[in-house]
């Protein structure tokens, strides 16, 4: 389903090759029928400075959060929004944005929720077209309207709650991928800034420290395979039987570390928890750990 | 808190409450597009580069008093704001802020109602999280004036 997959042999190295595009591919094939390109970013003005010509924008806020659960959009919601982006389930969707691709892998991870058959992430995100010079349009995009079945969520293979996580305490690995200093406990804001909703600082207890960044080159693309398997098999020693659970403070930056997990490294396994720490620091009866150790489960936490 | 807001300020309020939701952001857009440059004297200051977990751009703010004006609680108070410009968001909280207190009595400034950020009629529209960038900004602004008359 879709259009043919680049064939890019950068992108051979990794486990599924087929979920990354180039910029330079987004350049050619951006305007093909079958293809939609999407833009989603932290910044929610930043489209509207300018994003690749046909581009149409998904705001993760506005358009994939309920506004009265915290949650995602239900079924219909979301073939209506993808309807109106003019995306089918046939489609070809790729998905980029700003800070690294942070919120573009977290929507690629919410149109997987939802089984969409072919989501790719254009390698590099904002950065890397605007570093290259390419074309940016402040075009209102006006799609034509498509069909898009209403397909039920399947948040089970690819989500992970927080009643998954606690079973999950000191069975299986967990990844946090926050900032040291947000992993340690020691910082759960800036002089002047409110705490960013969370009371405690600190991580759950057992989990490895493994800030999203390190999976990320200078210009923003993904690191090697062989520099990704460095640091989640050999340093944090994940195998390919374990059962992986990825978290930060609200799920954007671990989608990104979900996607290097289970796309571009192969891992079967490999679960977001967007509560994150907004839930778990906030949250009655549940252990946390201070400090630069990844600490063990208190033994009433199981 | 719901007190009253200097002029000022008061009419950026009923400027953005007054346009329909859709065009809101285009609003702010303008705002972020119209943020003054900093003066050459101030130049960059990456080392007052203050930044929120990883989550938020990078701001330099800092406050003045106006030049030539008498330091104390009735002196007007010059602010000075920088956002690089793939932070639109940031730069247009950082234009509302300097269009609305720019030139005010530093008393007045320290007088702004801290839920400010809440009647622009952004938070749906921007989310929560985003709108705490702004109360923020307001927060450093105040600390600031106090640091200044402090000196």
């Amino acid at each position: 389903m879709g259009v043919a997959v680049e064939n890019n042999e950068d992108f051979a190295q990794y486990a599924h090759p087929e979920r990354l595009v180039s910029t330079q591919w987004v350049a050619e094939h951006r305007d093909d029928p079958g293809v939609v390109v999407v833009e989603s970013d932290e910044d929610v003005l930043l489209y509207e400075t300018g994003h690749v010509p046909g581009a149409v924008k998904i705001d993760w806020h506005t358009d994939l959060n309920r506004p009265d659960t915290r949650d995602y959009v239900d079924a219909e919601e979301f073939a209506e929004l993808m309807a109106r982006k003019g995306i089918s389930r046939d489609t070809t969707i790729v998905v980029y944005g700003d800070k690294s691709n942070w919120w573009a892998a977290y929507a690629l991870w919410v149109f997987e929720l939802f089984g969409h058959p072919d989501v790719r992430l254009m390698n590099g995100g904002r950065d890397k077209w605007v570093a290259e010079g390419r074309e940016l349009s402040t075009e209102k995009v006006v799609p034509e309207r498509a069909d898009y079945p209403v397909v039920e969520r399947d948040d089970t293979p690819i989500r992970a709650y927080q009643e998954d996580v606690l079973a999950h305490l000191g069975e299986q690995p967990l990844i946090d991928v926050r900032s040291l200093p947000e992993y340690t406990g020691e910082r759960t804001h800036m002089p002047d800034y409110p705490q960013e909703g969370t009371l405690r600082g600190g991580h759950i207890p057992t989990a490895a420290s493994v800030p999203w960044a390190r999976a990320a080159a200078e210009d923003a693309t993904f690191r090697s395979r062989e520099e990704l398997e460095a640091i989640y098999r050999d340093e944090v020693g994940l195998s390919d039987d374990d059962d992986i659970i990825a978290y930060c403070r609200i799920g954007e930056r671990s989608s990104h570390t979900w996607f290097v997990l289970k796309h571009l490294l192969g891992f079967e396994r490999v679960r977001n928890y967007d509560g994150s720490w907004t839930e778990w620091g906030n949250s009655v009866r549940v252990p946390i750990v201070l400090g630069e150790e990844p600490g063990e489960v208190p033994g009433s936490a199981r | 808190m719901s007190g009253a807001l200097p002029a000022q300020l008061e009419e950026l309020v009923a400027d953005f409450t007054a346009v329909p939701q859709e065009d809101k952001l285009e609003l702010l857009l303008d705002f972020s597009r119209s943020l003054p440059a900093l003066p050459d004297r101030l130049g960059e200051h990456p080392e007052e580069l203050e930044q929120v977990v990883e989550c938020q751009s990078p701001l330099f703010l800092t406050v003045e008093w106006e030049e030539g004006a008498v330091p104390g609680p009735g002196a007007p108070v010059r602010l000075f704001f920088s956002a690089p410009a793939e932070a639109p968001t940031t730069r247009g909280f950082a234009s509302i802020l300097h269009e609305g207190l720019d030139g005010l009595p530093a008393q007045e400034v320290l007088d702004v109602p801290d839920d400010l950020p809440e009647r622009f009629g952004l938070t749906q529209l921007v989310s929560p999280l985003r709108m705490r960038g702004m109360s923020a900004m307001l927060a450093r602004i105040k600390r600031r004036v106090r640091e200044l008359q402090d000196d």
